[in-house]
């Protein structure tokens, strides 16, 4: 239901871009306004987010240490899962950032009725299929600064020859186009095919995946069926949106304005959505906080007075029994 | 065993992690028997300030809430959006990826799908959705949003007490989303409308008043203390000094309570005893501070000030130069990642320093509080006891890391080494089951009382089925754990899903394998013969032993 619902959704979406585009010629609108406004919105709101949960400060050091803590000089302790200075936190979250840590020690449960027994077998395939899909993501995202820049620069084209290692087809396959579609097909069917997954799956989940699948879909049939669009216009209109002159060269074809009209849905979305995980991870105080709270005192900044209940109250309660079990009182009455 | 239970094959049976329910936005739940916790009762909550005393069931229609109960939440939740910036980004950032679904102890013996940690903590999310985003507002359930309703909040008391604040989940989680603080913030709310259970309420109060959770008063302090000086010279022949409040010693001991009252605590604190006379330690124990746990961890960080407050103030009094922490996890928790930061800075004492071995424990530098097994590794790393280690060979041991040394302290290899150290027949437990992995005894915080008993063996189902594992395939027959909820709650787990594992402290086989001057043992410290009266030759063996061990395993 939540996944229909999400479907229809992106249905709706395209149908305005391809109506918008092919019959009321509303080129300059999807050509230049929405993505302006969807940047805008993304820098906006991304910012703003990051802000507000800047804002709320950390009152705990709150590590979650999944290794040996630094202690004794001969106990061997692992800096990266167990963090005691700075450095390590920093290597703590590149693994988590580069690699997905956290995610590779997945396991599965499952429960055998004879016995009973619980088993846990291994599970790498979410990790495989996320790490794939963000790389992937990454690496289009910088290829495809190519139509914003003139000469392209060298960075730019070193990623292509990369991703186009094999040497097939013209043009060339990029490597990136197929993993991504790949593992974004396996995320969303992962997410049906479990009824774990299925249960906590929200249409907003749903929605993020459709969204992804349908950009990069879009995106390759560009690219590498007849349905292609001239490279020319395009860049002439990328160039002109970064440059602040934007010009509405005619005829990209509309399967480009669907694309670049998802893009902008994705811009104008992300403040919005988990998809802000993308900033959250830097900032989660189990992850970015070393564990070295023996060691440092970390303050509290809206710490406040509590009621406690002191010794000079606690030895007025009990002085009498105290003194008769012969204990030692700071006031003999 | 206070209520009926079914056999373990049929409790086990019954569990199906396929979601039964269409989805999850029906918040109404069945208070079934044995799977929930009394309600605090009145003269507690006043005794602590506590709002809303009221004598309720959570089996009742009307929990008796205040009128304005809504915003009385909702401005709780604000506010701690405002305070706290793991809520704020734990709201915000869950992809709901699933890592964490089957990580949970309680899903894994339950299969009720609001105990996968990311449906826990939409529970409070679908609410945080509804009051405070754009996207929650418009678009409702489609983004996961839902109103705050009375059964809303039951449904939170619900599963909020059906969460031992573990921090399994947050270990899997690629951002660290750490269900455990939702589930504490989540019952700090609950607090602010007098929902709350006793067998949190009632151990805090009587900390508060007495300074433990068992609400033993100085005198009766002293003699259980007494008491067990006196059961040692009766095991050992050696009488040993045991001081109470005793101002200008060099160091404060701290340990949960269960410790001088529980058993198998009891064999603990008879290891604890013996060390410290082997060692000439120059300690105190302490009546006012006679709490190292902290039930106020499982009520709202502000208890937990209030409760904590004694062990630095009373360390302060007494003058000592630094504090020693016996087994307990939570209190650990409290000790590691919040002592210093609620109640330090700790500038009256000095940084700890063994006087026995001359080690400088520069990883409590600032907080000034060691752990019990940091401090005993070091005496043996220095060879400064000596140990018979085959006085423990009736036993076959396995380790169950505490879910807080391991996941919010880190302490994995101090425990281990003393364990291997003195006794020679050990067995880990499954990988996925130890170590930061490790699964909860299902009745951490605040949960472990009788009428929530099948929920706990539930919870407790994975650890035990590790149990049962080793037990089968090598025969261990104790499990060693550092943790007073643990070995309060681990013999009923285990006695009902593995009978014939007994459950014992670390300093319990450290005071059987200890050799002290002019002893006179004939029997184990649960009184039960030695496996080998005739230790003379063996020893030097053992000694020798000892001695590669230590360079070898850590
Ligand atoms: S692992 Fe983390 S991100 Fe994934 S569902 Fe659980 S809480 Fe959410
Ligand atoms: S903290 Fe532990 S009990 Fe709570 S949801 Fe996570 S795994 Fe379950």
């Amino acid at each position: 239901m939540a996944a229909i619902s999400a479907l229809l959704i992106l249905a709706v979406l395209i149908v305005v871009s391809m109506v918008g585009t092919g019959m009321a010629d509303l080129d300059f609108l999807f050509g230049v306004v929405f993505p302006y406004a969807a940047i805008l919105i993304f820098l906006v709101g991304f910012i703003y987010r990051i802000i507000r949960w800047a804002q709320s400060p950390v009152p705990f050091k709150i590590t979650t240490t999944c290794g040996q803590q630094k202690s004794l000089d001969w106990i061997k302790d692992s800096p990266f899962e167990a963090p005691h200075s700075k450095l390590a936190v920093i290597g703590r979250m590149l693994m988590e950032i580069l690699f997905f840590r956290s995610l590779f020690r997945n396991t599965k449960v499952d429960l055998k009725k004879d016995g009973p027994r619980v088993v846990y077998g291994g599970s790498k395939w979410l990790w495989l299929a996320g790490l794939a899909f963000h790389w992937s993501f990454l690496i289009i995202l910088l290829r495809h600064y190519r139509f914003f820049a003139d000469p392209v620069p060298f960075f730019v084209s070193g990623i292509e020859s990369l991703d186009s290692f094999f040497q097939i087809g013209l043009p060339l396959f990029y490597i990136t186009d197929a993993i991504i579609l790949i593992a974004l097909t396996y995320l969303f069917l992962r997410r049906v095919a479990d009824p774990k997954m299925r249960f906590i799956s929200l249409g907003s989940d749903y929605f993020a995946l459709f969204l992804l699948l349908a950009i990069g879909v879009t995106g390759v049939l560009m690219r590498y069926t007849p349905m292609r669009v001239d490279i020319i216009s395009i860049k002439e209109l990328a160039m002109g949106l970064v440059s602040l002159k934007p010009v509405v060269p005619a005829d990209i074809g509309s399967i480009f304005y669907i694309h670049l009209f998802l893009v902008s849905v994705l811009f104008a979305y992300f403040p919005f959505s988990k998809l802000m995980h993308m900033g959250g991870v830097f900032m989660s105080p189990t992850r970015n906080m070393a564990n070295d709270n023996r060691v440092k005192r970390h303050v509290n900044p809206w710490d406040y007075p509590v009621k406690t209940h002191t010794y000079e109250e606690w030895e007025d309660e009990f002085r009498e029994l105290m003194r008769a079990a012969g204990m030692p009182l700071e006031k003999e009455k | 065993m206070a209520e009926k239970l079914v056999k373990p094959e049929e409790l086990a049976g019954g569990i199906d992690y396929k979601p039964k329910q269409k989805d999850w936005f029906d918040p109404r739940v069945e208070f079934r028997r044995g799977t929930w916790n009394y309600a605090a009762p009145p003269d507690n909550l006043k005794y602590l300030d506590l709002p809303n005393p009221r004598k309720w069931s959570p089996t009742d229609e009307d929990w008796k809430l205040p009128d304005n109960w809504k915003e009385i939440i909702l401005e709780g939740l604000r506010d701690r959006i405002k305070r706290f910036r793991s809520l704020q980004v734990f709201m915000d950032i869950c992809v709901r990826c699933g890592a964490c679904a089957d990580k949970c102890h309680f899903f894994i013996g339950s299969g009720d799908p609001k105990n996968m940690p990311v449906l826990r903590a939409e529970l409070l999310r679908s609410v945080y959705r509804k009051d405070y985003t754009l996207a929650g507002k418009l678009m409702g359930k489609m983004v996961g949003a839902r109103e705050l309703t009375v059964d809303v909040l039951k449904e939170w008391f619900y599963y909020f007490y059906q969460c031992t604040e573990c921090r399994r989940c947050s270990v899997f989680c690629p951002y660290g989303i750490d269900t455990a603080e939702i589930t504490m913030i989540a019952r700090e709310l609950l607090n602010l409308v007098g929902v709350s259970i006793e067998w949190i309420c009632t151990p805090a109060a009587n900390c508060f008043r007495t300074g433990n959770h068992l609400g033993i008063q100085p005198h009766g302090f002293a003699d259980s203390i007494e008491f067990a000086v006196d059961e040692l010279e009766e095991l050992t022949g050696i009488k040993v000094d045991a001081p109470i409040n005793k101002k200008g010693a060099e160091i404060l001991f701290v340990a949960p309570s269960a410790d001088y009252f529980a058993s198998p605590h009891y064999y603990t604190l008879l290891g604890y005893l013996a060390l410290f006379h082997e060692i000439g330690l120059d300690y105190t124990w302490s009546a006012y501070a006679s709490e190292g746990g902290n039930f106020g961890l499982f009520h709202s960080h502000e208890m937990m000030k209030r409760l904590n407050a004694k062990i630095y103030a009373e360390a302060k009094r007494l003058g000592v130069k630094w504090i020693l922490g016996g087994e307990c996890g939570h209190m650990w928790r409290v000790i590691h990642q919040y002592m210093d930061t609620l109640n330090g800075p700790a500038d009256f004492l000095e940084e700890p320093v063994s006087p026995i071995t001359g080690t400088r424990f520069e990883n409590a530098r600032s907080t000034k509080m060691v752990h019990i097994t940091e401090f005993t590794s070091d005496l043996i790393r220095h060879g400064k006891i000596k140990l018979d280690k085959s006085r423990n060979d009736h036993w076959h041991a396995t380790f169950h890391d505490s879910c807080n040394p391991s996941r919010a302290m880190g302490l994995l290899e101090e425990p281990r080494y003393v364990i291997k150290n003195c006794m020679n027949k050990f067995t880990e437990m499954p990988e996925n089951t130890i170590r930061e992995q490790t699964f909860c005894c299902g009745s951490g915080s605040g949960l472990g009382t009788d009428e929530n008993l099948e929920m706990r063996l539930r919870g407790g189902f994975p650890r035990a089925n590790a149990c049962k594992y080793v037990h089968d395939t090598k025969d261990v027959n104790i499990l060693l754990c550092i943790c007073a909820i643990d070995k309060a709650t681990l013999p009923p787990l285990l006695e009902y899903w593995v009978p014939g594992v007994e459950v014992g402290g670390i300093h319990e086989l450290i005071g059987n394998a200890l050799i002290m001057k002019g002893e006179k043992r004939e029997t184990d410290l649960r009184g039960t013969p030695l496996p080998n009266l005739a230790p003379a030759e063996e020893n030097t063996e053992d000694k020798a032993e000892t001695g590669e061990e230590g360079e070898g395993d850590v």
